[in-house]
């Protein structure tokens, strides 16, 4: 018996040594973190329970049969974040390079299917060379598994990959599927092709950091969700986001207790709106101040920043933010703005994470780069992702709201729960000059009737009240108080219940 | 008494004058310029008029602008604060001709002390102490060094026509002097075409040391004793106290008593102030008369315990002052610290903007806060970028530094870059506590800039103690969330390693009731508080020795902000930390190669384009910001490489403009 407890340990100790020490060491060198010890920054203390650990590949061609690792390249199993059940897979680049094998493969299906199953989310520590190419089809196969499932674990349970090495080829498209990117800038790169097929088929001289490091994938593709200076603060900040996120598409967005006063008055809130129209102000500042501690997790901060998306706390409890900046662009609807945030607010619509929405736009971004690039279709998904959205919707609109984009930023005609508006707030198809200008063109050419007709329009339609007298604003409140009126609101939705009609899946304009 | 008063002045000092003149029973009228139609002052007053645009030259200095205020409410009286129309004598002679009182000294007064020459001269016949020297032209060497043996070595030899240090020398003896002279008239006469020279006393060690001086129309003049201003930056004023740590006795009087000849040789009436250099062996030089109310008079009042803008109203009012030289005694010690919207870390440059958060510590006895902006209110670029005046009174010296420490780490604000920092440093720097100052303190001390202070060994054990009990609580709330597997919960460590400041120490946190004891390296710490997440600022008591620190959240730990130093104090646990040293070291990239947006923008403009040379001081791009255009210019000469931003495209601070190939 004693015999067979020795060697169980002494298995397990090979096993835990991965790719041996000169390539541990290896792995440090590079700044990087062992998928092991990576493993240990997600998790609670002692929380880890690992799966297959001595899984070993069946290959023998190409004198594979002599290169046999027990784990085979991934470390896969669960354990918990803040005592909440998570599923995790850590590639080992220490072993093989942590190249994808079918048995690899197969140790990562497992866990997601367990993860489906039992409703939990999947963490993805991706760190490997791509395929096993000894292994072939195989290889190949084994990706097309984890697609499978990573497709049918989409609005299950939260997916997030964190990409702490190359991550490259096919390999890019289990990441892509999933709910959240983040990278570790300088030692992290995502392509589909490399830099060196790159140069010999379109000529173009690129580096792996310039063609798919985090700058490019969080400021450029959009492809990356957020960017952290190295594996440990990676893994810390992904156990935060971990704790607004529910575990699964049936429960709540999990609640904690909070330190705030949900009737925090914010008086600097009614110096907010600039004296001039034209001045922007950080909407940020609306954020920090209504949520719970101030704590804000912005999601791609560093891209499309004419809107904010992001989970604050309100009473304890998750709620995502999507919100117009002017600080960038006045805030107007974008390509980039429209996908960023429909993708948000499907997000939050599929886990059951309100909304709060804060609006100030002045519509959508004129000119030839944006109709050639389709802001037609781009800019209905977000209008598509707020209308089927069921879950509690909560607007405030602060200043501008123009026009179409008026109707999109979760208007009362899309199902907004509660629509309020400051006073400073100007619900109007579109501003004054502009609106004058075509509705007394013949006078155009006479500067003071215009000037006149402006003062006018504005006086009657650069308010809240006009919007207000239809319903389309459920109130207009005081800047100062918004914090107690979104949570309130919030609050008096918990027994929300709405149903779309009965579809195998809608058709958003992709 | 007055039945209304006019302030032509805004913010602090209108504040402060409407809340005297309110105590009082007078009504107030404010006048405001555009930029200031939310302003504090305007919100305290009775009545508020506008008086024009935001500039300070189409508003608050306009004469008839003022003038047409004080007819259109009926005002009997005009308090004019500081700086704007305080020392102009026509504005003086305006409310005269309109029948309306000027809360100051007479126009003949401000007149005769407005001229430096003028003033020098009438101080020389009331017999005060001036700076020796020789005003007329000197033939040669020999000459010099007779005139500068006269005046008493050390002597500054001067080109009249100098500036910037040239044609500037020192001497310290005869030979010196002959030889200073001549090289100073070489090139004087080779930097300005003009080789007059001139040769006065150099003060060494100089002290700025003023005397504040009362009187009233019926002959009596009472001096308030001193103020020592030598913390100065620039020449502007940074940190001022009451009494000087460096005045005896005998030195006070005589300059109190100077200070009042002076005052009764121009036949002055009201609050003045009596400007003297000082040097390391007590002697006093005259450098000028201020005929109004000083931006620093609060550490007076808290010494004497003497309202001077409530004496101010009562001489225009024409009453006696009620009390004489006897009844004023210095009681304890008083501390001003200014704070300006001016970014230490950015060699001082002003920062205008949004005040996100604004919160100063609580007023009470020992603390006294005059300011004249509010949480959410904006520092404008058109005036002066005060902030507040920060007062903290005490028995001693030693305990008001104290006091100040404490209250500056506990004065909250944001949106803004500001020298609170700095002027928490200087309270925590030895040599300012010594009290062995000099007007040269800040760039004999801070030469190279403000880099944020460097704590002991013993506050950063302090500060790592409270930072492992606050992340403690913080990670105890995390685990507390729902959705928890039951009887599987995480369990939160007691052990910890705290980096900060370039240094680790590990720790072990025993948490009890009422706080926590932390060891330290076979030390115990005992921290108390009640900080719980989410609050920006912690009054925490480590070893019974209050630590008040503003909180910001990093990933794994705190920013924490305290006596000057702007702290990233990372709380790891051991495997953490021990992981967390594998790490690389991120090199800050080299910011010389890049030109960076020094504010958050608009970029109107780019001058230059990929591949251009540019020259060191070029103008590279334009960039606007709270709707003014600012023109970066190249820090260097050398190629422009990659052109990063493009004209119409908001930058945030820092963000890359173009990089140099």
């Amino acid at each position: 018996m004693k015999d067979i407890l020795t060697e169980l340990e002494a298995r397990r100790a090979e096993a835990r040594a991965g790719g041996g020490a000169r390539r541990v060491e290896g792995q440090h060198t590079k700044g990087k973190l062992t998928a092991r010890e990576r493993i240990e920054l997600l998790l609670d203390e002692g929380s880890f329970e690992e799966f297959d650990m001595f899984v070993q590949h069946r290959c023998s061609d190409f004198g594979m049969e002599e290169t046999r690792h027990p784990g085979d390249g991934v470390i896969t199993g669960w354990g918990t974040v803040n005592g909440r059940q998570v599923y995790v897979f850590a590639q080992d680049f220490t072993v093989l390079g942590g190249s994808v094998s079918e048995t690899h493969g197969a140790k990562i299906c497992k866990i997601m299917d367990m993860a489906i199953q039992n409703g939990a989310p999947i963490i993805g520590l991706n760190d490997s060379g791509g395929a096993r190419i000894q292994e072939g089809v195989g290889s190949l196969a084994a990706y097309g598994e984890i697609f499978q499932r990573n497709i049918l674990a989409s609005g299950v349970v939260p997916q997030i990959s964190l990409i702490m090495g190359p991550c490259a080829g096919g390999a890019v498209y289990s990441p892509a599927m999933t709910d959240f990117i983040f990278m570790v800038k300088d030692s992290s790169y995502m392509f589909v092709t490399g830099p060196d097929v790159v140069k010999t088929v379109t000529n173009e001289q690129v580096s792996a950091e310039e063609l798919g490091g985090a700058g490019t994938h969080t400021k450029r593709s959009s492809v990356a969700d957020g960017a952290y200076d190295n594996d440990v603060e990676l893994l810390a900040e992904t156990r935060r986001l971990i704790d607004f996120l529910p575990l699964n598409n049936r429960e709540k967005a999990p609640v904690r207790p909070f330190f705030d006063d949900p009737a925090r008055v914010e008086a600097s809130l009614d110096t907010l709106i600039p004296d001039n129209p034209n001045q922007p102000y950080d909407m940020k500042e609306l954020i920090t101040k209504v949520a719970d501690e101030g704590d804000f997790f912005e999601i791609q901060r560093d891209f499309a920043g004419n809107i904010v998306t992001g989970f604050i706390r309100l009473e304890g409890q998750t709620v995502g933010v999507v919100a117009n900046q002017p600080m960038v662009l006045a805030g107007c609807l974008d390509i980039d703005a429209s996908r960023k945030a429909a993708r948000f607010v499907r997000f939050c619509d599929a886990f059951e994470i309100p909304i709060l929405t804060l609006v100030d736009v002045p519509g959508f971004l004129p000119g030839t780069a944006q109709e050639y690039g389709g802001v037609i279709k781009h800019g209905a998904k977000l209008l598509f992702a707020y209308g089927e959205a069921t879950v509690p919707k909560v607007t405030v609109l602060t200043r501008k709201t123009y026009g179409g984009a008026y109707v999109v930023m979760s208007s009362k005609h899309l199902r907004g729960d509660f629509n309020y508006a400051w006073p400073t707030a100007e619900v109007a198809v579109m501003g004054a000059k502009g609106a004058t200008e075509i509705l007394y063109r013949s006078e155009l050419g006479e500067p003071e009737k215009i000037a006149a007709r402006v003062k006018d329009y504005e006086a009657r339609f650069a308010n809240p009240f006009v919007a207000a007298e239809r319903g389309f604003i459920d109130e207009v409140i005081m800047p100062h108080s918004t914090r107690r009126r979104v949570a309130r609101a919030f609050a008096s939705l918990r027994g929300k219940r709405q149903q779309n009609p009965w579809k195998k899946h809608d058709n958003i304009p992709l | 008494m007055f039945k209304k008063i006019l302030i032509a002045n805004r913010g602090e000092i209108a504040c402060r004058v409407i809340k005297t003149a309110r105590k009082m029973g007078i009504a107030t009228v404010a006048v405001y310029s555009d930029a200031d139609r939310n302003a504090l002052h305007v919100q305290m007053a009775d009545e508020a008029v506008h008086i024009g645009p935001s500039p300070a030259a189409q508003s608050y200095i306009v004469i008839e602008r003022i003038m047409a205020a004080v007819r259109a409410t009926g005002a009997d009286a005009v308090h004019p604060g500081y700086g704007f129309l305080s020392e102009n004598r026509d504005f003086a002679a305006a409310l005269e001709a309109a029948g309306v009182v000027f809360i100051g000294p007479p126009s003949g007064a401000i007149e005769a002390m407005g001229d430096k020459i003028t003033s020098k001269k009438i101080a020389m016949e009331a017999g005060v102490s001036t700076v020796p020297g020789h005003m007329g032209l000197i033939a040669d060497g020999d000459e010099a060094a007779r005139i500068a043996g006269e005046i008493g070595y050390p002597v500054m030899i001067k080109a009249s026509a100098g500036g910037g240090g040239k044609g500037m020398r020192i001497a310290w003896d005869e030979a010196e002097a002959r030889e200073g002279f001549g090289a100073s008239q070489r090139e004087a006469a080779a930097s300005f075409g003009d080789d007059r020279i001139f040769i006065e006393k150099f003060v060494t060690q100089p002290r700025h040391i003023e005397i504040q001086v009362l009187a009233d129309g019926h002959g009596n003049c009472v001096y308030l004793h001193e103020r020592e201003c030598s913390i100065q930056r620039r020449n502007q004023k940074v940190i001022e106290e009451a009494p000087s740590p460096f005045l005896d006795e005998a030195t006070r009087k005589a300059m109190g008593e100077q200070a009042c000849a002076l005052a009764r040789a121009v036949g002055y009436t009201s609050a003045g102030t009596v400007e003297f250099i000082v040097d390391g062996s007590r002697n006093f030089y005259f450098l000028e008369m201020n005929t109004r109310l000083q931006v620093e008079h609060p550490v007076t009042e808290l010494i004497t315990g003497i309202d001077l803008v409530e004496q101010m109203i009562r001489v225009a009012a024409g009453e006696k002052l009620g009390f004489a030289q006897a009844d004023l005694k210095i009681n304890g010690w008083a501390m001003e610290s200014r704070l300006y919207a001016e970014d230490p870390y950015r060699n001082f440059l002003p920062s205008i903007g949004r005040l996100t958060r604004y919160r100063p510590p609580m007023e009470g006895p020992g603390l006294r806060n005059d300011t004249g902006v509010y949480e959410g209110g904006e520092i404008s670029m058109f005036y002066d970028p005060m902030i507040a005046k920060l007062c903290t009174w005490a028995p001693d010296r030693a305990e008001v530094i104290a006091g100040m420490a404490t209250a500056l780490d506990a004065f909250e604000v944001e949106g803004i870059g500001h020298n609170l920092p700095f002027v928490s440093a200087v309270m925590g720097h030895p040599r300012f506590q010594s009290g062995n100052i000099t007007t040269a303190f800040i760039a004999e001390e801070y030469p190279d800039g403000f880099k944020g202070a460097v704590l002991s060994a013993a506050v950063l054990e302090q500060v790592a103690a409270a930072a492992a009990a606050m992340h403690r609580v913080a990670e105890i709330r995390r685990a507390r969330i729902s959705g928890t597997m039951d009887n599987h919960t995480r369990r939160v460590g007691d052990d910890w390693v705290v980096s900060l400041q370039g240094e680790r120490l590990a720790l072990t946190i025993a948490a009890d009731k009422g706080g926590a004891t932390v060891s330290i390296g076979g030390r115990a710490l005992r921290v108390e508080g009640d900080w719980v997440p989410g609050q920006t600022l912690a009054r925490m008591v480590v070893d019974g020795q209050p630590l008040v620190m503003k909180v910001g959240k990093v990933p794994m730990g705190f920013r924490l902000r305290l006596r000057g130093a702007d702290l990233k104090v990372l709380v790891q646990t051991p495997r953490q930390a021990e992981l967390a040293a594998l790490m690389p070291e991120k090199q800050p990239t080299d910011t010389s190669r890049f030109l960076l947006c020094p504010m958050p923008g608009l970029v109107v403009s780019l001058a230059v384009a990929e591949g251009d040379e540019v020259q060191e001081g070029q103008a590279l791009a334009t960039v606007e910001a709270m709707k003014m255009e600012n023109i970066l210019r190249a820090g260097r000469s050398g190629v422009v490489g990659k052109v990063h931003a493009r004209a119409g495209q908001s930058l945030r601070v820092d963000e890359v403009i173009l990089e140099f190939a």
